[in-house]
């Protein structure tokens, strides 16, 4: 077959031509039809992802007062932003925690209450400068009242993740969920053979630029997220075993939909949030048809014992998603019970709906600007200098 | 007709299989096992679920306290607020009776009232709140 571009494939979705189907509907026509017939007849394939991702939050803008106040300390409904910037405009963190509630309220409430449309309690503090002399300020803010609101998530849609387990007599409260005792539970999380950067395993269509659903609105790849490892170790497939590489993604909050974006809280963990990711993937030959046909039986992660402190936890077993999701694994010679992290239910709603965006000509395809990196070396935090000196 | 469902507390060894034998055959009631906890030289925990005419059932409680065992009725009962719920599947992680499961087809979470301990794991383990207790 012959490539075809972004540009080629743009047109057919303009004219209204282009045959998109869902990274799980591929793997039946590619059983049915083969690789290089099917290759020809689709154009685009719609990946998505709906799980808790700790690491996203949100920039915004509020506009000035009278008299105008350069906010150096701020909260949004008693959770502290990160106002280090310019005079009103603050980052809040999805995992940050309410100062008067803890656990049960976080910036990924925060988020989630601006989505929705509900005002949210401002104060922020100054030290007053000559140009902007008012010291403190306590208001509301919605989003029809502020400036601009983007979601600006540092790492997102990791391409496979860990399983994980509990060998300890007690229960572990993580962010993969409640693990119960002895091998009580094996958790995972992913959407398998939907996931973004499964079906893509050498970033050759997603980078920089990539325009994305996020949270119900348009967004964009910024950059490689943070902890991207494309280096960890393959499949004969590509695809990598574990956890590799991760987005920074940005979107709109004003544009985003709650059914898309939900705040999460993990007992005794803390604040998470579900963020909905979609993204396409443009057929462009036979190759990255081959990606996209992979199927959670081709895809495989290692079990890791959470209830070992250290860094290098020892792998327990190296299992398929198939296996993961038939809710039963085999460990030490005993059947142990699997659970999912992330909703796959709510994935293939994503899956859909881009699909259908991009049928009805809604949502074009962008070619990166520059890809994300396809090596690296991950980088681990050594304890140097006197032990807990904090100055 | 009623159905109730109880806890049973006793001491160490296994004595399931006597209450409910007496239960049925002494005072004509169906019984389910929802939950057998039995550990040796631990408490046992049994839970069952109780149907009859409302006067056997009552003479079965008192069959049961006479023996020396422990009940407690359920009075609270698990909400899933299915509006709210993401289907994640969290829950299900933590469900000792299995009334909390996913479709493997739709990949939805279902729940089964009838099979649910009341045991409040899923509460605490949602993390959307979308389990509750009613008292
Ligand atoms: S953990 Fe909560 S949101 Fe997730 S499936 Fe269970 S009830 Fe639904
Ligand atoms: S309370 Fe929740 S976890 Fe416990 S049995 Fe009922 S549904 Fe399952």
């Amino acid at each position: 077959m012959a490539y075809k571009s972004f540009d080629e494939i743009n047109e057919k979705i303009k004219s209204g031509k282009a045959v998109v189907v869902t990274a799980d509907e591929i793997v039946d026509i590619v059983e049915e039809k083969g690789i290089s017939k099917a290759a020809k007849e689709i154009d685009v394939v719609t990946t998505a992802t709906f799980g808790p991702m700790c690491s996203s939050g949100m920039f915004i803008n509020f506009g000035h007062s009278d008299p105008p106040i350069r906010m150096n300390k701020v909260w949004l409904n008693d959770v502290p932003a990160y106002a280090g910037i310019a005079a009103v405009d603050a980052y809040i963190g999805a995992t940050e925690l309410s100062e008067t509630k803890g656990m049960e309220y976080g910036g990924a409430h925060v988020i989630e209450d601006l989505i929705a449309g509900k005002d949210i309690k401002l104060y922020a503090e100054s030290y007053g400068t000559d140009c902007y002399p008012r010291k403190e300020i306590s208001t509301y803010i919605n989003k029809e009242n502020i400036n601009q609101a983007y979601m600006f998530n540092p790492r997102n849609a990791y391409q496979n993740y860990n399983a994980a387990t509990n060998s300890s007599d007690r229960i572990l409260y993580t962010y993969m969920g409640t693990l119960l005792p002895q091998y009580g539970n094996i958790t995972y999380s992913t959407s398998g053979q939907l996931s973004p950067l499964l079906n893509d395993p050498t970033y050759r269509t997603i980078g920089i630029g990539t325009r994305v659903f996020i949270g119900g609105a348009q967004g964009y790849v910024a950059w490689e997220g943070t902890q991207h490892n494309p280096g960890q170790t393959r499949g004969e497939n590509g695809v990598p075993v574990g956890s590799a590489g991760t987005l920074a993604l940005i979107g709109d909050i004003k544009m985003m939909d709650k059914r898309f974006i939900r705040a999460a809280v993990y007992e005794k963990y803390g604040i998470s949030m579900f963020v909905g990711i979609g993204i396409p993937i443009p057929i462009l030959d036979e190759e990255m048809l081959k990606f996209t046909a992979v199927k959670d039986s081709e895809i495989f992660t290692n079990i890791y014992d959470y209830s070992v402190p250290n860094r290098a936890r020892p792998v327990l077993k190296t299992v398929s998603y198939a296996e993961l999701r038939s809710g039963n694994i085999e460990l030490n010679g005993k059947s142990v019970s699997t659970a999912p992290m992330s909703s796959l239910k709510k994935a293939r709603e994503i899956a859909d709906i881009l699909k259908q965006q991009i049928i009805n000509g809604e949502f074009l395809l962008t070619q990166p600007v520059s890809a994300i990196p396809a090596a690296n070396k991950m980088n681990r935090l050594d304890v140097r200098g006197v032990e807990n000196e904090k100055d | 007709m009623k159905k109730i469902k109880v806890s049973l507390f006793y001491p160490a060894g296994d004595v399931s299989k006597p209450i409910t034998y007496h239960l049925v055959k002494d005072f004509d009631l169906v019984i389910n096992i929802l939950h057998a906890d039995i550990s040796l030289n631990k408490m046992g925990k049994l839970v069952l679920d109780i149907e009859g005419e409302e006067e056997n059932i009552e003479k079965g409680l008192k069959f049961i306290d006479e023996i020396g065992i422990k009940y407690k009725m359920f009075t609270k009962s698990i909400i899933w607020q299915e509006d709210d719920c993401v289907h994640c599947g969290a829950c299900t992680a933590v469900c000792p009776s299995n009334a909390l499961k996913m479709d493997k087809t739709e990949w939805n979470l279902t729940f089964e009232q009838e099979k649910c301990l009341v045991c409040e794991l899923c509460v605490k383990s949602c993390p959307l709140n979308v389990m509750c207790v009613s008292l």
